[in-house]
């Protein structure tokens, strides 16, 4: 339609737009210009060139950084993806027990980050947790009393275990989605045929549900790589760094450091990273949409 | 898909037990939660798995002693009402004149807006903390609502849901002398009731619970925000004060697991992709 005054349209868009430049556009400027100076926020900023993006990568700890972030992202989106479509098929179901199933799966996905990760430090806590205390008994007798979360070699783990228990509502419930939209006509027809429940689901079911799939991949892998309040919270990175993720990574050279200059480094870094991600996704996302229509 | 597993006995109780299970995965951790809150330190040291032999207030009052909560979950609550009702309230003009008006420039500012989808806050917080100590409003309730106030995925949503609004009420309402804003405000927003409702509370969810941004643009109590106060219990706890931080969880928990049942179907709507 036609405005009705020329200026209408950018009055309507200007709030709107002018926000997402300064807080989302600027920004990404703004980081990459301070990534060429060396800055504490105390004394005058000095330019150093590529220098910080040299120290990032000689140290090796940028690709550390990106390799760990990106193996939680694996755990997570592996863990949310099977329980997710496991839990959809189960709970596909009418009544209001399913109903109650569904809903208690679905909110871990809405209380905080906060919340969820205090709570399973606790049922973590290897002298008196529910689970750490069976994790205790599994490992027999001798088995050092400290939690999981102080153990280098299952730190990590353990963390993208909670993000699997926190996300894996969110897949279940787009999984449902899709199983509720694939016409029964087609399974009954495969029935007909012969094809067992087996072989229906394999047949039938699965190859519809692909596109899906590969959307709560993407979802889970992005949010995922953006993973912050576990860290943060339940290691604080440790130990031994083993659960330094890239956002914590970032924060730490801000607030604990005061190296403006390596955590803007850091985050242009994260944002080329994310930007491959996110070109991935609307791959994904386009197959998706052609599946549906 | 019910005769997908069978019909014998074993089966017919093999479904609900699974589902009960996975039910009880979810529960559990809460039932444990709760149960702690109600015990004593001395309790938590001997018996940690036992439920607490009588319902002991001492861990809330413990809470209500050292967070002010009602001060912090009024500004939470502020915060979020305000993100939330700021990104419907923006989306809608901005959604109107991408899906209905036609203009020079339209196609670029679309993409603009698209290209925001990219980039999330923790690409973002380390300059947009450098320019709000610029201005000093680190600490402020600017520097928790202003950086959301425009949602691009809000903004992309009611673009989608305008566009299957017929043009001609719109023309209709011109013709009898709507101003845009009235068009905007008056007639399009309550036809787009369940878009924005949906926009609303998946912000308002989101923001009530974030703990990334606020401990990040924080730097006192001024403007500190329930899920920091109460991952601040932890730190300050010295050793297994556990009921305390649970009680902690369970304030801070409570108000969205309230609001998730009374609108459940909304927020289970908003998740599904189109």
């Amino acid at each position: 339609m036609t405005p009705r005054s020329r200026w209408h349209p950018w009055a309507m868009l200007a709030p709107t737009l002018v926000l997402l430049v300064v807080f989302f556009i600027v920004p990404i400027g703004v980081a990459a210009y301070e990534s060429f100076f060396s800055w504490d926020l105390l004394t005058p900023p000095r330019f150093v060139g590529a220098a910080n993006y040299r120290a990032l990568l000689a140290h090796g700890e940028l690709l550390r950084v990106a390799w760990r972030t990106l193996g939680y992202s694996a755990i997570v989106v592996s863990g949310t993806m099977s329980l997710g479509l496991a839990l959809a098929l189960l709970v596909d179901r009418p009544g209001p027990f399913m109903a109650f199933v569904r809903a208690s799966v679905f909110s871990a996905y809405i209380v905080s980050w906060v919340a969820v990760a205090l709570l399973w430090m606790w049922m973590l806590d290897g002298e008196s947790g529910v689970v750490g205390g069976l994790l205790r008994a599994l490992r027999g007798p001798g088995a050092p009393s400290s939690s999981v979360l102080g153990d280098p070699r299952w730190a990590l783990v353990a963390l993208a275990t909670v993000g699997v228990w926190k996300l894996v509502g969110y897949a279940m419930i787009i999984f449902l989605a899709e199983l509720q939209s694939i016409p029964r006509s087609l399974l009954e027809a495969a029935a007909l045929d012969g094809a067992g429940s087996w072989s229906r689901f394999r047949h039938v079911t699965l190859p519809l549900l692909m596109p899906t799939a590969a959307f709560v991949a993407t979802t889970t892998l992005v949010t995922s790589f953006q993973a912050f309040d576990v860290v943060r919270i339940m290691t604080q990175g440790g130990p031994a760094r083993a659960t330094e993720l890239f956002v914590y990574a970032i924060y730490e050279q801000i607030f604990l450091d005061l190296s403006v200059g390596r955590a803007s480094a850091l985050t242009i870094m994260f944002f080329v990273m994310l930007v491959a991600l996110a070109a991935l996704q609307l791959r994904v996302w386009r197959g998706h949409a052609r599946g549906a229509s | 898909m019910t005769r997908a597993l069978g019909s014998g006995p074993v089966r017919r109780w093999l479904v609900p037990g699974c589902a009960g299970l996975a039910a009880l995965a979810w529960l559990l951790p809460y039932a444990w939660m709760v149960l702690t809150s109600f015990k004593t330190l001395p309790e938590i040291v001997e018996h940690p798995l036992a439920p607490p032999a009588r319902f002991d207030l001492g861990a809330y009052r413990e809470v209500f002693a050292t967070v002010p909560v009602a001060r912090t979950m009024a500004i939470t609550f502020v915060m979020a009402v305000a993100i939330a009702g700021a990104q419907v309230a923006l989306a809608l003009p901005a959604g109107y004149a991408l899906a209905k008006l036609r203009f020079k420039g339209q196609k670029g500012a679309f993409v603009l807006v698209m290209a925001c989808l990219l980039v999330p806050a923790p690409a973002t917080f380390v300059p947009v903390f450098l320019m709000f100590a610029k201005v000093r409003l680190v600490d402020t309730m600017a520097a928790l609502v202003l950086p959301f106030a425009a949602s691009a995925l809000g903004t992309f949503l009611v673009r989608q849901a305008l566009s299957s609004v017929p043009d001609e009420i719109i023309e209709a309402a011109r013709m009898d002398g709507a101003s845009e804003l009235r068009i905007v405000y008056g007639i399009l927003g309550p036809m787009l009731r369940p878009t924005l409702v949906s926009l609303f509370l998946v912000s308002f969810v989101f923001h009530y619970s974030d703990y990334f941004w606020p401990l990040v643009m924080t730097t006192s109590d001024a403007v500190r925000t329930l899920p920091l106060s109460m991952a601040l219990l932890r730190e300050q706890g010295t050793g297994a004060r556990w009921h305390i931080v649970m009680a902690g969880n369970v304030v801070l928990s409570t108000p969205v697991l309230a609001l998730f049942a009374a609108t459940q179907r909304h927020l289970l709507s908003a998740v599904r992709p189109e």
